[in-house]
């Protein structure tokens, strides 16, 4: 991220949104919203006296909701770029004209209550979707009640629970009562593999179970996990020896098979009703939380921007691709890569990006630049 | 210049890493004490240094306060080193004048629960930071020429693909193939899922690509024998049936490819007639000679087994596909594939699989505990999921095994010195963020050679790899880190060689003068390990930035604690 933030070719247009293209391949003509941050980016600091005073509070979405921000904010600390917004939903200065508390504390100048967003146009060569992915809202699986459990949350919260910089400094502080969760079931394939909701398989839930499972114990010694699965997708470069190694070292349980259901017991902990596959046994198992890894679906707006676009898209959403072309989508000089291309790991992602690249170049024509002279 | 003590005046920046590291350590009595050193003038605390906001700062206070040396105690220097150099550069302060200290990953996570020591040993280190940095001396980085072509070692379908995108930008490419013609595993290949479309048909817009292309000089039945230089500059010898061949290549990209793995004769009745490889399959397949009723297929021959621990990716697909394409053929087959965890991951692989089972074929999960029994024409199994034992007569067994690594895979890594993982595929620089580099600049990676990968994915990587080689292609220079060995004086080298055998990167050789035999170093691929200067006897090898007076230095503020 700082790479690309220090990159003299690279122009970050954040808190942005493409809304038309025209053109061919070789010379698209972008137009982009670039939303009001009522702030001026080059003049903000980013010092963060403005949201230190600030009275208004909103939820965190960096932080999945489990935590308050201000309504002048910055979206994460190591952010790109390191600039201050204002949420036009809470500020009241925005809503009502009233307050402006942050106008009279900034020291650089940078608040500006009268922006506005602003149209902007863009000649480009070539364009490159990479809009990734989100998680899929596991509260329409009813049985395992997310939302109305408190202590069963989203492989995102955890996340963010087991995080150093996360809202409880990386300890796993269930949200029921805040004790700390000791038992943590993750439960695989919510809402994927499944003809109800998603039918493909996020390719990467599997794995980064054993990865929050390594880190919970990593940080309690005391931490049992369960990791309910149907088949474990172990396809990666060293995926089943980090497998074994979740089990041998780090004491999981993998357990084959879907949980029924999850009810609460009177102390707020979770009760999984599950049948053992491999024993055909249905057995219960009470934990201190649960952790369901549910679907990862291309991100919000996929659709949008495929119809802006002109590309097409897969019945699930993701940006469709010959098979055997997986960087070209079904415009000339529009590439792809990561997940909103087809679910992958990290390493496939950055595969891909530096595949999508090539092609962008080629098309680009971008060659030899002519020998430098060598000193 | 530091007006009191005649040295040059030292930043310290000490980053909090929001709690990694503030969560632990004292980090304001840390500031506190690094004001305290000798040469420091100015000292900070931030909650992110490598923020744009930390950064920014360090920037303001070089500029303020005239620092010439910058020292972060902070994280590792392995993510954050090129970044905080490249901050002082852009300040003016030369970035070899910088120091990293490491108390995260030294302090504060390694002794989360003693604060109060891990602070002290804080002190330490930053104190060391210190009187190092003092001692730096400033470097320019080393510049060389890039020939503009690149050595495409494998014409496979990734290296037809890596070939093919390198020319399209106007590059020479060497494409070395040991068979006698192109198109590695492919070949051998019916068709291929999930499109089911003819292997062959995937194979020769990119074959043709390569062959019709003026800038592809092909090399069919050659092997690479000899490889020297370093990025920019190889020397690779290629033989091919004739003769051998001499060429100059400034990046290489490696497409081996994989084999798949025979079973030895007799593993499950292994006897290539009606007990087969998938790959024989295929063959079958292609040439219209299937004949089979009975068809069982079992998963994981030989592979996530103590002896090949990996899972081998694209077996359980291809055993998909196959068994659809049987079914096509004949509705009446009966196909069962015998598996322990099915693979059929992505958008695409779970609606394979369910077409296979609309298709009649039927799945049996086994565990490694209770493998199948192949005896009398029959598979015996226990189906683990209906909990009893299964007896499954066929005409026809198919075995999935995996793939392994390519023959001549260790000699050619020893040839381009670069690593090959425990599972014997070649090991990239960084398993995540690197995935198609080897740590040694200027060779990249793609295709089955990396890791089993199906078409699409090698066609992905492949493309890849091209981007990463072209990076330097068309620059047409590299920059290289001036941390490097040189000669102090060749009086003081005595010829004996020993720093040129040692040298893993073959960055010393030995050249005759009229004072003897005299060590040369090659600064451009030199990667600044220090042996040579560990292991000459007439010390005669410095290390730049790593010099003796540097590291004395650092000992001496240990000790004076």
């Amino acid at each position: 991220m700082l790479d690309a933030g220090r990159h003299p070719n690279i122009k970050i247009l954040a808190y942005s949104e493409v809304q038309g293209l025209e053109g061919k391949a070789g010379d698209f003509t972008v137009q982009y919203l670039k939303k009001a941050r009522y702030i001026k980016e080059e003049v903000c600091t980013a010092c963060g006296a403005c949201a230190e005073k600030c009275p208004i509070k909103a939820d965190n979405d960096f932080e999945m909701g489990l935590k308050k921000r201000k309504a002048i904010y910055i979206y994460f600390p190591q952010g790109i770029p390191a600039v201050y917004t204002i949420d036009p939903e809470h500020c009241p200065m925005i809503l009502k004209g009233k307050c402006g508390l942050c106008a009279k504390l900034c020291q650089a100048g940078a608040i500006d209550y009268e922006q506005k967003d602003e149209k902007k146009t863009l000649h480009v060569g070539a364009v490159i979707v990479a809009t990734g992915v989100t998680q899929f809202d596991p509260s329409v699986v009813t049985e395992y009640g997310y939302g109305r459990i408190k202590n069963v949350i989203t492989g995102l919260e955890y996340e963010r629970l087991i995080s150093a910089s996360g809202p409880t400094k990386g300890h796993l502080y269930r949200p029921s009562d805040e004790k700390l969760a000791k038992r943590v079931a993750y439960i695989q394939c919510v809402g994927s593999r499944s003809l109800k909701y998603k039918d493909y398989c996020s390719s990467v839930c599997c794995m980064y179970a054993i990865k929050d499972a390594m880190l919970a114990r990593e940080h309690d010694e005391e931490a049992e996990s369960y990791i309910f699965y149907s088949d474990f997708r172990v396809m990666g470069k060293r995926y089943q020896q980090y497998r074994l190694r979740g089990a041998e070292d780090y004491g999981i349980k993998y357990i084959r098979g879907r949980v029924a259901e999850i009810i609460e017991d009177a102390e707020g902990n979770p009760v999984l009703w599950y049948e053992d596959t491999r024993t055909r046994q249905v057995k219960s198992l009470t934990v201190d939380m649960v952790v369901l890894c549910s679907a990862a679906v291309p991100s919000k707006g996929v659709e949008q921007l495929a119809e802006v676009l002109g590309i097409e898209l897969t019945p699930n959403r993701f940006v469709k691709t010959d098979p055997f072309h997986p960087t070209d989508t079904t415009v000339p000089g529009i590439f792809v890569c990561g997940f909103c291309q087809n679910p992958k790991d990290i390493a496939e992602s950055v595969s891909q990006a530096s595949g999508a690249a090539s092609r962008a170049a080629g098309l680009l024509g971008i060659t030899s630049s002519g020998k430098r002279t060598v000193a | 210049m530091n007006e009191k003590r005649g040295l040059p005046s030292v930043g310290v920046f000490v980053c909090r890493c929001g709690v990694n590291i503030g969560g632990f350590l004292d980090t304001p009595a840390l500031v506190e004490y690094a004001k305290t050193l000798p040469g420091v003038v100015f000292a900070k605390e931030n909650l992110y240094t490598c923020s744009e906001s930390g950064t920014a700062e360090i920037k303001k206070a070089i500029q303020e306060n005239d620092i010439q040396r910058v020292v972060v105690a902070a994280c590792t220097p392995l993510t954050h080193e090129p970044l905080f150099r490249a901050i002082c550069q852009e300040a003016g302060v030369n970035p070899y004048l910088f120091e990293f200290v490491n108390i995260r990953e030294h302090c504060s996570w390694a002794h989360m629960k003693e604060g109060e020591e891990a602070t002290k040993k804080a002190k330490d280190l930053i104190r060391m930071g210190v009187a190092r940095a003092i001692e730096l001396e400033p470097l320019e980085s080393i510049e060389a020429e890039v020939e503009p072509s690149a050595l495409v070692i494998g014409g496979g379908i990734s290296g037809l693909v890596a070939a093919a995108s390198l020319a399209e930008r106007g590059f020479r490419v060497a494409l070395v193939e040991r068979e006698g013609e192109l198109g590695g595993m492919l070949r051998h290949l019916y068709k291929l899922y999930p499109s089911d479309v003819p292997a062959e048909e995937v194979l020769k817009p990119w074959r043709d690509k390569v062959i019709d292309n003026p800038l592809v000089d092909l090399y069919l039945e050659s092997e690479v024998i000899s490889v020297k230089g370093y990025i920019g500059n190889y020397d690779v010898v290629i033989k091919s049936p004739e003769k051998e061949i001499p060429l100059k290549a400034g990046v290489i990209i490696l497409a081996t490819g994989a084999q798949l793995w025979e079973p030895p004769e007799g593993l499950y009745g292994y006897n290539k007639k009606d007990v087969i490889t998938q790959l024989e399959l295929e063959s079958l397949l292609m040439k219209g000679k299937l004949k089979a009723d009975k068809v069982v297929m079992i998963q994981c021959v030989g592979a996530m087994s103590p002896e090949r621990s990996y899972c081998s990716r694209i077996c359980c697909v291809t055993a998909i596909k196959n068994a659809i394409l049987i079914k096509e053929l004949n509705t009446a087959a009966s196909v069962h594939i015998l598996y322990r965890q099915m693979q059929a991951y992505g958008d695409e692989y779970e609606s394979y699989l369910r077409r296979a089972k609309e298709l009649g074929v039927r799945f049996v999960n086994f565990s490694p505990e209770q493998s199948p029994v192949v005896e009398n024409q029959q598979v015996k199994v226990y189906h683990q999921l209906l909990g009893r034992e299964l007896t499954l007569p066929f005409d026809l067994l198919v075995l999935s095994t995996p793939l392994v690594t390519q023959r001549g895979s260790e000699a050619l890594a020893t040839l381009l010195k670069v690593p090959i993982d425990q599972d014997g595929f070649f090991l990239e620089a960084h398993i995540k963020l690197r995935p198609l580099d080897f740590s040694t600049d200027g060779i990249y990676l793609c295709g089955c050679a990396h890791y089993p990968a199906d078409v699409g994915e090698a066609v992905s990587q492949a493309l890849g790899a091209a981007s990463r080689a072209s990076i330097h292609l068309t620059r047409g220079y590299i920059k290289v880190e001036p941390i490097v060995s040189s000669l102090i004086d060749e009086k003081l080298c005595q010829g004996c060689g020993l720093c040129a055998g040692l040298c893993p990167y073959g960055a010393i050789e030995m050249v005759d003068t009229s004072e003897g035999k005299k060590a040369r170093i090659i600064s451009v691929a030199c990667k600044g390990c220090g042996i040579c200067a560990a292991s000459c006897y007439c010390q005669a090898i410095r290390l730049s930035h790593y010099t003796r007076e540097q590291l004395e230095a650092q000992i001496r503020a240990l000790l004076s604690a």
